[in-house]
């Protein structure tokens, strides 16, 4: 190893701050300093302030009783349950709207960024407008647009809509029946399960029959039929251990069923149409990176339109689109706090609002939330990074 | 000459291609019909377009009411723009007192005079144009805007709202951003392990939390933080987070800027002997700035946008007071109209300079050295 | 042509004393000793890998060696920053691929230096800057920028900016390697009458012909070494090492 330090003769005469190495710690210590010094001051400045506002620091506050509701819980939660409970029911509320709002925005966005490639006109242009137009308006103005403009507009529960059997939409929300499981249903989920095994057992099976006999099987016929069909036979045989919960009218409004409350839904329909506007901009350029020659010289090899895509532009597409998908989905996960401004009992609506402004601990709640969204960022780069060596690594 | 040559003599002439391939015909039968599927597709998109343009187009539009002084002026059954027009100088200034507007136009207009000298490639003498804009203008236009000397009355920042807020957060968020940007780029870049650690943790940390929490802590984590004797506006405090948050995304734009120069530069630069900062000073950041236009105009673009989120805050931008007209018992229902309207004024700016920077793009990417 | 010249032989411009390299593990430099004097002309060649890049950038530190001693001009090249400034303001390099800044103007590339290191007025670094350009003879572009000229001419520029500076050395690092063709005369033309005029000068390069007509000494370097170090004609005709006679009969059999 290159461990020897460089000794000349006139090494003893470098001045101090001419040595790069010396000067790098000099003014590296002087950093530290100044930035311990500053935090030291805010800290000093903050205990004092509170000290004189009357508010006890730490987390005590969290095992008190938080005495209000919240709209939407998907754990139990009432008014007497604590204020970290409160941080839970929003943290899943968040974590629930971001999810539903990741699988649509990747729907709209793909379909949309492919659009824009086709090579019928009006399709391609009608995929551009969308995408012009609704990535040029703040989110939050869509947000207030789905909520105040269209869905506070809708019909009272008396005069909801029924567009299909048993939902209803009115002003309260979306009201579907919810599937009640019975006796037995775990075995048509075993079943699925066990299809799920077999499909990448064939799968495995079929990939290596084609590498030593150069045949094929027709994979996907296959695992679809399994999908569906094992889980659908057990079902009969088990005698359809599943009933429906319809909503029902009772009084000024619905009862029973599934609902899904307009917060919501004016939430996830903004960000996910909002955010697949940007990723119809990444699949589009993702596509259009992996330059013609590659497509030419794949027909050149005689491979068909669909092999083409499958075999060479798709995993060279991906690759340029991971990134900034990922990009994407942190920023839908982080706007998805906007959810305040309409009320929708999110982490920094329910906790980083009601609970802050009811304790007034200020500093240990909005340390916590922006701890949830920093280790949502971190873990979503950190899986995408390893998904990215692992492709890089493939490649080779 | 052998046998096997041929030879003509007569040279063939031009000739039309045939009817079905070019003019109207042609066109709508490569791109709209090609296929069966193609066209089942097309005329899907075009009967989704007739069910949701006209009804639009007639709203907006045909049987829309432009003029009046109360919602009685409504009568046409389509969109009652009157409501626009009545609050328009609302939403453009605020609460701004009506005698000194003229104080907001000025800054505008002089700030899109530095801005036009700047963007039009043939104006001479960008770097002084460049440090009026970056230094100079903000002084002017914190004077003209708040007052308080030259004969000027002081304009509290309660007052401040609508349009020019909005328009002002997005400039100083952009403005103050740019130069601790700067800064951040180059230590995170650097190989003192300190300093490009803090650097990576700093930018990292804001670019990892929403902008909402960061107002949240802006507003009230802010105030706990001074000596209590210090009290800091609200509009001011929105700032601080706003350029803290934005410092962070700048350095990843300066960053990707400087990864762009070419390694020779920096080694031209050493062998002639200049040092760290004149090297930087004078050679790279020179050109990673021009080629970091297109990114900081996106940026802009998002922080534009993001402004709106002040309204959470409490401050009245342009959404907020429109959102507080919405609810006027005078003027109820008329949310599509007001949103509308927002949105437009957004789209339109965002718009613009999204097509300006692409253009900025294409410029660099294919005139490399021209100017 | 070369007869003009003067060797001042008590006058060691560059020294390097059992330098030594790494790049991680990789030993790149390995007991590299050369001594220039003043006024000589070295050419480096060698195959690419072989470290003789490596050499002539750790003279104005580009490269940082780890081991050994490199003394330019009586400096001594260690980590003292006035040192490295003092050496480099002494040693004009040109570059492979010229790296001239494609945001400023032919004039302002080579008047740079010397207002910013050497502090001299505007006025008196132009006259500077336009007496180099003419001498290598592209005084007509002053006012173009780099992107508008072809290979040779930026190479031109590229050698006139470091002249600006009045350097007491000159190292060129294969200055016509990514040249077309027709552009090397040009280059070399100037290098010659560089040559002529005195310049101490130590290039990396594979212009054979340069060598035998303007170099003192020809060193051989393979694999991080100094392999063999002899004037021009007796290393052509007369090669000592089986190395040097295996990449001279690549280089100069086609």
């Amino acid at each position: 190893m290159p461990s020897d330090a460089n000794k000349s003769p006139s090494a003893h005469t470098t001045r101090f701050w001419h040595d790069p190495a010396k000067r790098a710690i000099l003014f590296q210590s002087l950093l530290v300093i100044a930035v311990l010094g500053f935090v030291g001051m805010i800290v000093q400045n903050t205990l004092h302030n509170l000290e004189s506002r009357g508010i006890t620091t730490g987390f005590a506050f969290l095992s008190q009783e938080a005495g209000f509701g919240i709209v939407q819980s998907l754990i139990d939660y009432t008014e007497s349950s604590s204020y970290g409970r409160t941080f839970f029911v929003g943290l899943l509320n968040t974590l629930l709207v971001s999810a539903l709002g990741v699988v649509a925005a990747t729907v709209i966005g793909f379909v949309m960024g492919i659009a824009r490639l086709s090579n019928n006109w009006l399709i391609a242009k009608v995929a551009s407008a969308y995408v012009e137009i609704f990535r040029n308006i703040p989110l939050l103005i869509q947000i207030f647009f789905w909520y105040f403009a269209v869905l506070r507009a809708l019909p009272s529960p008396r005069q909801s809509l029924e567009p299909l059997d048993n939902i209803f939409i009115n002003v309260r929300g979306l009201y579907m029946p919810e599937p009640i499981y019975g006796d037995g249903f775990g075995w048509v989920v075993v079943a699925f399960l066990l299809a799920v095994v077999a499909v990448i057992g064939i799968a495995r099976w079929s990939k290596k029959r084609q590498d030593e006999t150069g045949q094929r099987f027709p994979l996907f016929w296959t695992a679809a039929g399994l999908l569906i069909g094992l889980p659908l036979v057990v079902y009969w045989i088990m005698g359809s251990p599943m009933t429906w919960d319809n909503p029902v009218l009772k009084g000024f409004n619905f009862r029973g069923g599934m609902t899904i409350i307009p917060e919501l839904a004016a939430l996830w329909l903004a960000l996910s149409i909002y955010t697949a506007a940007f990723i119809a901009e990444i699949v589009r350029s993702g596509i259009e990176a992996i330059s013609s020659g590659q497509t030419e010289a794949a027909s050149a090899l005689g491979l068909s339109k669909s092999k083409v895509l499958r075999l060479v532009v798709v995993p060279q597409a991906v690759r340029v689109i991971i990134p900034p998908l990922t990009s994407q989905y942190l920023n839908l996960i982080k706007n998805s706090s906007l959810a305040t401004a309409i009320g929708y009992p999110d982490l920094v609506s329910v906790f980083a609002g009601t609970t802050l402004n009811q304790t007034g601990q200020a500093i240990e709640v909005i340390f916590m939330t922006m701890l949830v969204y920093l280790t949502l960022s971190l873990l979503v780069s950190a899986f995408m990074n390893w998904f990215n060596t692992r492709m890089a690594l493939v490649e080779r | 000459m052998s046998d096997s040559a041929k030879v003509t003599d007569k040279l063939l002439p031009d000739l039309p291609p045939p009817a079905n391939s070019t003019g109207f015909i042609g066109w709508m039968r490569m791109h709209l019909f090609s296929t069966p599927a193609n066209a089942l597709l097309t005329l899907f998109a075009a009967y989704l377009l007739y069910i949701l343009m006209v009804p639009s187009i007639n709203w907006a539009l045909i049987s829309a009411d432009w003029i009046g002084d109360s919602r009685d002026a409504c009568t046409s059954g389509g969109a009652c723009w009157v409501f626009v027009y009545n609050r328009f100088d609302q939403f453009m200034y605020g609460f701004y007192p009506e005698v000194e507007r003229w104080r907001i136009d000025i800054t505008f207009v002089l700030l899109v005079v530095l801005a036009a000298w700047l963007m039009l490639p043939r104006m001479p003498k960008k770097g002084l144009v460049s440090f009026i804009t970056l230094i100079i203008y903000p002084v002017v236009a914190f004077f003209l805007l708040y007052g308080g000397s030259f004969g000027l009355e002081v304009v509290e920042t309660h007052k401040w709202g609508g349009m020019s807020l909005t328009l002002i957060l997005a400039i100083v968020g952009i403005v103050a951003a740019l130069p601790f940007g700067v800064l951040l780029a180059l230590g995170r870049r650097s190989e003192m392990p300190i300093v490009k650690s803090i650097c990576v943790v700093y930018i990292e940390f804001w670019r990892g939390v929403p902008l909402i929490t960061v107002l949240f802590m802006a507003s009230v984590m802010l105030p706990l933080f001074v000596p209590e004797e210090v009290d800091f506006d609200k509009l001011l405090r929105a700032m601080i987070g706003i350029v803290l948050f934005q410092s962070a995304y700048m350095a990843e734009v300066v960053r990707g800027g400087l990864q762009a120069i070419p390694k020779g530069q920096y080694e031209a630069a050493q062998a002639l002997g200049l040092n760290y900062w004149k090297m930087m000073g004078l050679i790279v950041l020179p050109q990673a700035l021009k080629l970091m236009i297109p990114g900081i105009v996106n940026t802009f673009i998002a922080l534009f946008k993001d402004t709106s989120l002040v309204l959470i805050i409490g401050l009245f931008d342009i959404l907020a007071i429109v959102q507080a007209g919405l609810s006027d018992p005078n003027w109820l229902g008329f949310s599509v109209e007001g949103y509308t309207f927002v949105a437009l004024m957004f789209w339109v700016f965002c718009f613009g300079m999204s097509k300006y920077s692409q253009h900025l793009e294409k410029r660099f990417h294919t005139g490399h050295g021209a100017r | 042509m070369s007869m003009t010249h003067q060797v001042e032989d008590d006058k060691l411009m560059v020294e390097m004393r059992g330098v030594n390299k790494w790049y991680g593990q990789f030993h790149v430099l390995k007991d590299v000793n050369l001594e220039v004097k003043k006024g000589e002309r070295i050419v480096i060649c060698g195959p690419s890998g072989s470290g003789k890049s490596t050499t002539i950038r750790c003279i104005n530190r580009l490269e940082e060696h780890q081991k050994g001693d490199i003394i330019v001009d009586g400096t001594t090249l260690n980590n003292d920053l006035k040192n490295i400034e003092t050496i480099r303001r002494e040693v004009g390099m040109v570059f492979q691929h010229f790296n001239l800044f494609p945001h400023l103007t032919v004039l302002e590339n080579c008047a740079l230096a010397p207002i910013w290191v050497r502090k001299t007025p505007r006025d008196e670094a132009e006259e500077i800057a336009m007496k180099y350009l003419r001498r290598v003879k592209i005084e007509e572009q002053a006012l173009k920028y780099p992107g508008q000229l072809s290979g040779g001419q930026q190479q031109r520029v590229a050698i006139a900016r470091s002249l600006c500076m009045n350097p007491q050395i000159m190292l060129f690092d294969e200055p016509t390697s990514a040249l077309d063709p027709e552009m090397i005369k040009e280059v070399l033309d100037v290098m010659v009458e560089l040559a002529d005029e005195g310049m101490t000068m130590i290039c990396v390069t594979h212009e054979m012909g340069f060598a035998k007509t303007v170099a003192d000494r020809v060193i051989f370097m393979d694999k991080g070494q100094i392999i063999e170090e002899n004037e021009p004609h007796e290393f052509f005709n007369n090669p000592q090492s089986e190395r040097t006679q295996a990449f001279l009969s690549q280089i100069l059999n086609h």
